[in-house]
């Protein structure tokens, strides 16, 4: 079996890896190798490309594979070492990583340090359970992106979608430019979980219905599919019997949420959080495990690739600290909590010696939608770390905030983190 | 006075608008986050455009299709006519993030450009 070495492994070559990847040469890491199981660099933005991405990293409004192109570009003028069409097998504990490909067949890449970037992967119909037969004609959003974007293949001519997450939204509009009869999209929520100006620019530019509150009860057809019934929810988000309706589609497009792809994190014993359905990190998104960092949406699904990217290159410089035996040795770690509102937050853990950067930068999603609350960060000594005012949260939309390293002090054991409706005064 | 509530789609903030007006007449535009909301509630109040993106055809590139967009946004009763123009087109490899394959795209004024690199392969 071939054997090569590097200092840095990154898996995965879309926005995160090669931000990654990117960062960790920038802060003097030598031999780099990026894994990427598809034929090009860029991962999923590459069919995304629609425009909206990098207002925040990049200042300015660009498509997908313009987004990708300035760090693909950046890395094919660098020394790091892409390998394409490569699919890693297996991590093992001795940092070795066993991988595969045409070229080299089966192989093994030793290294100092690891970065995990495989992204995530679509929720698909066994993960909600929709009664019916199995006709032909339903798919994930994601994968009609891909039919439409790269192979320039229509998935159908009457399209119904379930869900109202972005990729839905942003295929909506897609197909209805394509001349495809979008019927509607259906969600099970009282609330649209995409972004609302993809329901502006998506749904509402094209007369686009969406029904909150609605769900699928039965798919109809034997080979192709011929039709869907929806039916209005109650508050426990269960059917309610006599709303039923008949839509007659050909294709069912699901937009229903995006899963962390952790097979080969969990296997090498990656601890992983049951609510991100990614690994469990401290601040400088390492994980239990103490030469594998994880970032992007292996890590958790991110609302905007400006904040996967920013993620990445923390990553990329915590991986050249331990490369160049610059990592602080002495640890003193501070336990994240959240109360019941917050639905997760990362990191889930912060070093409290660590003051490399003067901030400690978090990530949370609230469970639901509101308005007007505080967010209010506490030590263990009950004193008010942050307490910052919010408009507007919701689940859809990542909340974040800066907390200042000096408010975190060697005496610190935990950091409690809330959101609560603000008292009228 | 009459009142039109917009949400601006410059950026994901996705803020409200007010827009003010007597008949096509814009009095006040209020409750924007920062100027790229008072320019669209201007232009959408006016005129509303938007960038179009898709796909163009590609002879004997390294993938079949390349991804392209209008440079700027154009008005959002011309995208099926725009649309339309570009079902049409074929174009020949390589081409580069930012080339220009159709300048004023069906009468717009408004060029269509590459938004992927496609490399030519024999």
């Amino acid at each position: 079996m071939k054997k090569l070495e590097y200092d840095l492994v990154v898996i995965g070559g879309g926005p995160a890896g090669l931000a990654a990847a990117l960062e960790a040469r920038k802060n003097g890491v030598k031999k780099i190798l990026i894994c990427e199981r598809a034929p090009y660099l860029g991962g999923i933005l590459q069919q995304c490309i629609h425009n909206g991405f990098g207002l925040q990293y990049f200042k300015e409004e660009l498509t997908g594979p313009e987004y990708a192109s300035r760090f693909i570009d950046a890395v094919e003028q660098s020394d790091i070492d892409v390998k394409l069409g490569t699919m890693v097998m297996e991590i093992l504990e001795d940092k070795k990583i066993i991988s595969v490909n045409r070229e080299d067949g089966m192989f093994e890449i030793g290294t100092k340090a690891l970065i995990l970037a495989m992204g995530c992967r679509e929720r698909t119909r066994g993960a909600i359970t929709i009664p019916g037969s199995r006709p032909a004609g339903i798919m994930t959003a994601g994968t009609a992106q891909s039919y439409v974007n790269l192979e320039g293949l229509i998935p159908g001519k009457e399209v119904v979608i379930l869900g109202s997450g972005d990729i839905g939204l942003i295929m909506a509009r897609r197909l209805t430019l394509e001349g495809v009869n979008v019927k509607g999209v259906i969600e099970l929520m009282p609330y649209s979980t995409g972004l609302i100006r993809n329901k502006v620019q998506c749904l509402d530019d094209f007369n686009i219905p969406l029904l909150l509150s609605h769900s699928i009860v039965e798919v109809h057809g034997k080979d192709r599919l011929e039709g869907v019934t929806i039916a209005r929810v109650d508050q426990k988000l269960k059917p309610i019997h006599g709303t039923e309706q008949y839509i007659s589609c050909d294709t069912l497009l699901l937009s229903v949420g995006l899963i962390p792809e952790n097979e080969l994190s969990s296997k090498l014993g990656c601890e992983i959080d049951t609510v991100t359905r990614g690994p469990v990190v401290n601040e400088k998104r390492i994980t239990n495990i103490p030469w594998v960092f994880a970032c992007g949406n292996v890590l958790h699904v991110h609302d905007l690739v400006d904040n996967v990217t920013q993620e990445a290159e923390i990553a990329g410089r915590a991986a050249a600290d331990l490369i160049n035996q610059a990592a602080a040795e002495v640890e003193k770690d501070v336990v994240i909590r959240h109360d019941q509102n917050i639905g997760y937050v990362v990191p889930q853990h912060i070093d409290a010696l660590n003051n490399k950067e003067k901030t400690v930068k978090f990530f949370l999603r609230v469970k639901n939608p509101d308005e007007h609350v505080r967010l209010v960060v506490k030590d263990n000594f009950d004193q008010v770390l942050l307490n910052l005012k919010k408009t507007i949260v919701e689940p859809g939309t990542m909340v974040t905030f800066n907390l200042p390293r000096e408010l975190v002090t060697k005496d610190t054991s935990s950091i409690s983190i809330s959101i609560a409706r603000e008292q009228a005064e | 006075m009459e009142v039109t509530k917009l949400v601006c789609i410059g950026c994901p903030n996705g803020c409200g608008l007010t827009v003010e007006h007597s008949g096509k007449t814009i009095e006040k535009i209020s409750d924007y986050g920062c100027k790229i909301g008072l320019e669209y509630a201007k232009n959408e109040f006016t005129e509303p455009k938007r960038i179009i993106t898709t796909t163009v055809r590609v002879k004997a590139g390294d993938l079949p299709f390349v991804p392209v967009k209008t440079k700027d946004p154009v008005n959002k009763e011309k995208i099926f006519v725009v649309m339309k123009e570009i079902s049409e087109l074929e174009i020949e490899s390589p081409v580069h993030v930012g080339d220009v394959i159709r300048s004023n795209i069906a009468g717009t004024g408004v060029d269509l450009v590459c938004t992927r690199n496609i490399k030519k392969v024999s």
